[in-house]
This record gives C-alpha cells, sequence and structure tokens, in this order.
C-alpha cells in the first residue's frame, strides 16, 4: 500500500489547518454560505436531508485495518455508529456537525486519510480495479497510475473551478470492474511493443446523459502521463460549458464538439505542454511502485473441505481467482437480505478490520458495487474467514446476485433525490429471498438510483430503476439491459413508471420472463441481448 | 400555511421556525404568513440557521404537515432506520411520512 | 479612435490590493481582446472568461499588463488563461479582478497572477495566510517551485 512520506502528510495537514480556518470565518461570518458551500464541498462536506454529511476520500478504495479501525472509530466518535460505502469506493457519514468537522479530518489525517475533493467541480477521487494487486488478468497493477494521479489533481491550482465535477478511474486489465468508460477519464494500462502505456477514454458518464466514453489516444508513453491528463483537462476547462450545469459534463463537450475535434485540440495543447515541464520525473512513478508490490505469497493448499455446503455456495459465489494459485479474494457482502446497500456499523468495520490484518496481509478494498474485498486471502484459510463474516452478519453469499443490489442514498437521505431507493432494494431482496428465486437467476446486477444523477449507476444496471417525482409522488421507471463491464452498454426504459409496490412486482415479472426465456448458460443480459425489449414490455404491461 | 425550515448551522440539525426560535419539532412550525421572507433574511444574517427556506404545509392532526415529502422526509428523518428518526418509539410516523 | 464604452474598461492601480511587482502599474485603461486584435496601440487588455488567451500570443511583446476578468469566483476559465499565458512566455503584469476571494488567492497566485484587484477588498491577515497556505506543490505552476516529486527525487 502507498504510503505517504513528509510531503504527503504536510500538504494533508495543511489543508486540515485551511478547512479548520474557513469554518472559523463561516462562523464568524466572513464567508457567506454561497462563499463558503464550493469550499467545504471541497473537502467533502455536504448539507444533506437530515444534517452534513461527509464523504471520506478512499484513493482507488485500498485501505489498510488501522485506516479501517478509524473510519469506524469516526462513525462512533462523529456520527451514529455507521457509514455507508459508496459506488465510488468511498464512505459518507450522514450525521456530521459543521463544528467538529474539522477535528474530524484532523483524526483522518493521523492514518493518512482525508476528504480532499470528494465533492465540488474539481477531479474527484481516482477510482481503480477492487481487484487490482489480485486480479489473474491484470497486466500490471494499476494503482501505482492512480496514485500518481491522485498526486497531481489534488490541489490542482488550475482545475479547481471547472465546469463541472470530474471522475477519472484507472484499470489494468482488458476485464472492466471500475466502469471505465462511464467517467469524465478512463485510462486502461495497456502492452505495446513490450512498453507499456495508457489507452485514454474521454468523455464518459452516467446522469441525465448517459454516454459512452470514445477512445481518443489508444497509447500515452507512461512518463507522458500526467501531461496528457493535463491537456484533456484544459481543453476542458476552456471550452465545457458553463451556461447550463446539467450539460457541464465533459461527455457533453466531447459530444457537441466532436471527439475528433476535442482530440485534435488534446494533442495540440499536448505537443506545447511537453515543453512546460508538467510531467514529474518517471523516477517517482518508479518510486510509487515499490509500494504495490506483491506481498509475500506463501504456496500452500489449493483447493478446501467444502462438505458444508452453506461454506461451498459462499465460496462458489464470493470468491475470485487470484493470480497466485493458494489464494483467492474475498468478497464480504454488505447487502444482507432486507439490509440497507451498502451500510456497515462500526462493530463491522472494525471486526473487517481485523479480518484484513489476520487474513490479507492487512489490506481491504472498497468495491463500487460497496462491498468489502479482502484481495489476497489464502484458501486454507478461507473456512475461518466465512465463519468470522457469518456471525457478524457478514457472510452473505452473493456476489453479483440479484440481491447484491446497488443503491444510493436516495430520498432517505439525499438533498437531490426525488425518491427513495434504499426501502425499493430492501423489498427487492426480501422478494427474492422469500421466492427463492434468487437462488436460480444467476448473475444479474440490479442498480437503483432516486434521482437522474445516477449515483445509483442505473444506466449501467442489467436491470436498472431509477427513482422520480410525479406530481409529489414516488414513482420508479424500470430500464434493462446495462452494462458496466468491458461490453459496456446502456440500459434503455421499459416504458410507463410504476409505483412502489410495482416496481417490486415489475423486478419479478423481469426475472420470470429471462427464467422462461433464457438457454443453457446464458445471464440474464445475454437473454435480454439476444431476445430484446419486446418479451419483457409484453409481461410488463401487455 | 407557510412554514420556515433549514439546518443549523453549526450542527446541521433540521429546524423549523416556531414564532420565536428554531425547534428541532416539525410540530412546533408556525405559519410564517406574510413575515416569512423577512425573518428567512434575518436569521440567515444571523448565522443561526443555513439556508433556511420557506414551504407550503397543512395542518394534520393539529401537526402541520409539509406539503413534499421531502420535507417530511426531514421532519421525522431516514424512513429506513426508524431507530435514528425523532420518534424511534412510533411505528406509525413513517405513514406520516408517505 | 478610441471608443468611450471601452476607455474606462477594467481597474486602475488604486484598486489593487495585492501586487507581487516592482515596476511601475500601467495607468491606462484596458481594452478587450476584440478590440485589442483590431487596433494595435494598446499596451493592456482585458480578458473575459470567454475569451481566447491563446489569441494574445502573437503579440505579447506589447502587452504590459492583462487583467483576468472573474465575474463569478466559480468560473475558473481564468486560471487556464493565465497559464496560458505565462507558458507563452508573458512577462508582464497579469491582474486577477472581480470576485476575488481568500480561497483562491493561492491557487491564482500559483497560475501566474501576480497582481490581485478583489471588487471587495479582502482582510489583509486572512489573505496573507492564504498566500502563505501551503508548504510545497505536486503540481508544476507558472513559477519556478520545485515539485514534490522534484524534491523527493533530487
Amino acid at each position: 500500500m502507498y504510503k505517504y512520506d513528509e510531503y504527503d502528510q504536510q500538504m494533508v495537514d495543511a489543508r486540515v489547518d485551511e478547512f479548520r480556518d474557513q469554518v472559523e470565518r463561516r462562523l464568524a461570518g466572513k464567508l457567506t454560505e454561497d462563499q463558503f458551500k464550493p469550499l467545504r464541498l471541497m473537502n467533502g462536506l455536504y448539507l444533506q436531508l437530515h444534517a452534513y454529511m461527509l464523504r471520506v476520500a478512499i484513493p482507488y478504495g485500498t485501505l489498510s485495518g488501522a485506516q479501517m479501525h478509524i473510519l469506524a472509530d469516526i462513525a462512533d466518535k462523529y456520527d451514529r455508529g455507521y457509514g455507508h460505502f459508496t459506488t465510488r469506493q468511498n464512505i459518507q457519514y450522514n450525521w456530521i456537525k459543521l463544528e467538529e468537522a474539522p477535528d474530524l479530518m484532523a483524526d483522518l489525517a493521523k492514518v493518512e486519510m482525508h476528504a480532499i475533493q470528494t465533492s465540488g467541480n474539481c477531479i474527484r477521487n481516482i477510482s481503480s480495479d477492487h481487484f487490482a494487486g489480485a486480479a489473474a488478468d491484470e497486466l500490471v497493477d494499476p494503482r501505482p497510475y492512480a496514485e500518481l494521479l491522485r498526486q497531481w489533481s489534488s490541489f490542482h491550482p488550475e482545475f479547481m473551478y471547472l465546469p463541472r465535477k470530474f471522475k477519472i478511474a484507472v484499470i489494468a486489465s482488458d476485464t472492466d470492474r471500475a466502469a471505465m468508460r462511464l467517467h469524465d477519464i478512463g485510462i486502461q494500462i495497456v502492452e505495446q511493443n513490450g512498453e507499456l502505456g495508457a489507452a485514454f477514454y474521454v468523455g464518459g458518464g452516467m446522469g441525465r446523459t448517459p454516454m459512452i466514453a470514445p477512445c481518443i489516444r489508444d497509447f500515452v508513453p507512461l512518463d507522458q502521463l500526467v501531461t496528457y491528463s493535463e491537456a484533456c483537462l484544459r481543453v476542458y476547462n476552456r471550452h465545457g460549458r458553463r451556461d447550463n450545469k446539467y450539460k457541464a459534463r465533459i461527455k457533453i463537450l466531447v459530444h457537441e464538439m466532436g471527439a475528433e475535434e476535442y482530440t485534435r485540440q488534446v494533442e495540440e495543447e499536448f505537443a506545447h505542454l511537453l515543453d512546460q515541464g508538467v510531467e514529474p520525473p518517471l523516477a517517482e512513478l518508479e518510486r510509487i511502485r515499490t509500494f504495490f508490490e506483491d506481498p509475500a505469497f506463501e504456496d500452500g493448499p489449493k483447493t478446501v473441505d467444502k462438505s458444508d455446503p452453506d461454506f461451498a455456495l459462499w465460496v462458489e459465489r464470493n470468491t475470485v481467482r487470484h493470480k497466485h494459485d493458494s489464494y483467492v479474494s474475498a468478497v464480504i457482502s454488505l447487502k444482507p437480505v432486507g439490509g440497507i446497500p451498502g451500510d456497515a456499523t462500526s462493530a463491522q468495520m472494525h471486526l473487517m478490520a481485523d479480518l484484513a490484518t489476520r487474513f490479507s496481509f492487512d489490506e481491504c478494498r472498497v468495491m463500487h458495487t460497496q462491498n468489502i474485498v479482502l484481495p489476497h486471502v489464502k484458501i486454507v484459510d478461507l473456512h475461518a474467514l466465512w465463519t468470522a463474516l457469518n456471525e457478524a452478519g457478514l457472510g452473505e453469499p452473493n456476489l453479483d446476485q440479484v440481491g447484491d443490489i446497488i443503491a444510493c442514498p436516495g430520498l432517505d437521505y439525499c438533498s437531490l433525490a426525488n425518491a427513495r431507493s434504499i426501502p425499493i432494494s430492501q423489498q427487492i431482496s426480501e422478494r427474492f429471498a422469500a421466492n427463492g428465486k434468487g437462488d436460480t437467476l444467476g448473475e444479474l446486477k440490479l442498480k437503483i438510483s432516486g434521482c437522474i444523477n445516477a449515483c445509483g449507476h442505473h444506466h449501467a444496471g442489467h436491470i436498472g430503476i431509477l427513482g422520480v417525482d410525479k406530481k409529489g409522488v414516488e414513482n420508479y421507471q424500470l430500464l434493462l439491459g446495462g452494462s458496466e463491464a468491458e461490453d459496456t452498454s446502456l440500459a434503455k426504459i421499459t416504458g410507463p413508471g410504476f409505483d412502489e409496490a410495482g416496481i417490486v412486482d415489475a423486478v419479478e415479472t423481469t426475472a420470470d420472463v429471462y427464467l422462461r426465456e433464457r438457454e443453457d448458460g446464458e445471464r440474464f443480459l445475454d437473454t435480454y441481448r439476444r431476445i430484446g425489449m419486446a418479451p419483457f414490455k409484453e409481461a410488463l404491461y401487455g | 400555511m407557510k412554514i420556515l425550515t433549514g439546518n443549523d448551522l453549526k450542527t446541521g440539525d433540521v429546524v423549523w421556525w416556531d414564532g420565536q426560535g428554531w425547534s428541532r419539532h416539525v410540530e412546533d412550525a408556525v405559519d410564517a404568513g406574510d413575515d416569512a421572507e423577512t425573518i428567512l433574511a434575518r436569521e440567515e444574517a444571523a448565522r443561526r440557521v443555513n439556508v433556511p427556506y420557506v414551504i407550503a404545509a397543512e395542518l394534520a392532526d393539529g401537526v402541520p404537515r409539509p406539503a413534499h415529502i421531502k420535507d417530511r422526509v426531514r421532519a421525522l428523518g431516514p424512513t429506513v432506520r426508524p431507530d435514528l428518526t425523532l420518534k424511534p418509539a412510533d411505528p406509525q410516523a413513517i405513514d406520516w411520512v408517505i | 479612435m478610441v471608443d468611450p464604452q471601452t476607455s474606462s474598461l477594467g481597474t486602475s492601480p488604486d484598486d489593487v490590493q495585492f501586487r507581487f511587482r516592482d515596476d511601475e502599474p500601467v495607468d491606462h485603461a484596458q481594452v478587450t481582446v476584440d478590440a485589442f486584435l483590431e487596433q494595435s496601440n494598446s499596451s493592456a487588455v482585458r480578458i473575459e472568461p470567454g475569451d481566447d488567451a491563446q489569441a494574445l500570443i502573437p503579440h505579447l511583446d506589447r502587452i504590459a499588463l492583462v487583467e483576468v476578468n472573474f465575474p463569478v469566483y466559480g468560473d475558473g476559465r481564468g486560471y487556464s488563461a493565465a497559464r496560458t499565458l505565462r507558458e507563452a512566455g508573458y512577462t508582464g503584469e497579469l491582474r486577477a479582478v472581480g470576485d476575488v476571494l481568500v480561497d483562491q488567492l493561492s491557487n491564482m497566485r500559483r497560475c501566474g497572477f501576480d497582481s490581485f484587484a478583489p471588487d471587495t477588498p479582502l482582510d489583509e491577515a486572512d489573505a496573507k495566510a492564504a498566500f502563505e497556505r501551503w508548504p510545497q506543490h505536486y503540481q508544476a505552476g507558472a513559477d519556478t517551485v520545485r515539485t514534490i516529486a522534484q524534491l523527493r527525487h533530487e
């Protein structure tokens, strides 16, 4: 894992001081709320329905045991004993007091953490593959590149007031586990003629106008990565629309300007910037890489006794092949039947921290699917791990199953939401657990957003649900056929929306069509792509 | 009726204008009538409450009930965590929201 | 021929609250980018957020003051305009004007601004703290500061 040196620590400490000063000036009346709002947002502090909400950055989703323990302590000390893991691999606390926020930031800084740029019209926390460094199929660990970009994007003097927020994801395998092409910039580390470089995809996104990012450069040499990123951002800062908040994301610029013209301007700016000394020395990337070297994997048993069927099911569903054949990556589901997706109590966080230390080289990851993964677990340790998880209600065997629902906080917490998301996810997971169909559906990614901003990634769900406000009453649209993986596609709306009870029925009806129509080995998404929308519409509205 | 709401500047608590000050309980909210804008400007300037605003409500069983579900969620708390609402012991409270 | 509409454009030296240069400030009104490109005798230009700073690059040797307006602090185009001019070799005064607030000063300074004329004068102590806030910098800027990455590998 990356470790701060004195410089990183100085920067984060200076930020805590700055924020403390800003809060004091706000409370003293030197800053109006209009002036203070972007400053608190750049420190992750929102004003939501019930209180201030704080979003803490978890760079590329990676946490040490000690960091996870502090996240638990913060939940107890400053909040109400729980936190919510988000679709951008961060954690949010829902009940923060403005007057206590600077102390909270200082506590985070003690374990090399912060809330810098987790909101605001700036470059947000860089996300990555949650199996980075463990995946059997990766070219290299993508996190050193994400860390390089984290440093470049933190406190960037030119890009703090972009037209709109800006999200970057970095991956390094052909399997996309980070929704890379649905980011403002998606970067894939690739190999060409024996050299590593970066493919740049620019202008993807979800939200009001979902778009899949086009590739604008298939190979940027590693010693020009920051410079190329800077060129992409400068062209956006210069020309991105500022007249309409809903058209201000880079996807609209790339779309309206055309990918070709945008690329031409980026290349021109890039050629200029190459002489400007923007790029850190390559030795810096080498230095960062040393923090992400493999832990000392040991050979051990490659199979485990699966005579307990419950354990066998968990192993089958919640563990993923590792690059070392004596290990797996083990997913801790934060999606118990009827639970709140992504929420974890402080006690659960402490336990996950301890398990990370005991079983996974002191490391865990937040997944964008709002689960936690222990990346390097010895196969021989799996039963002990599963037993400990089960006792804490964390052993749900439902990775990528219908119960593994992504849901944004929705109208229960969020001031932007039009409808509640969590109750819908609770009812769906309970319905499919009670009727037994959940176990027959296989991989089915269900994603729920409470408004068009799409924090719940509904466009990218095999089944997506979008909550809308219909004359003051919650209403839910159903979407089918999205994917955030390497076969990226955008889901399409089935037709008129449903009320709260109706949407749960509609999801079951949709699942029934799949169960009826599927052919051997087909996932829900495969069947949908083969048979199209019509049979589903017929069943839903016919 | 028109009632005033916002969040306490320091704590973020949801608060309602009760005629003299800000209460955490929507039951205490009073009709601000024509004085709404004056009160909002004064209270915001005094930095007691953050971004206060006026909303429509109606009296139901003697209690002001905000017209929009968003403000009813604010008045009670998250419907998915009754234990964290202002009425953890009242299982019917969520029906008032929805 | 001077257009009366533009003859009073821009701030005067009296409006400048912070200045990090020793030379005499230009003491005549600025012209718009369009006007500058059409007439050749002005040495002071005012850039609005939508203006193309790159258009000035061929003429930098005869410009002594570029004033970049921030009508609202949240419109960050002026930061890129400043970088663009400094990277092109502009060494004259670069003045940030308009909705310039305490918490944006240090970033503006790093982008190459060396004078500041806020619409509302800033608290001197707050501004001083803001200019001195950051001990180091991750990014290269329009100054000669060694970046953190460079310091690490000296």
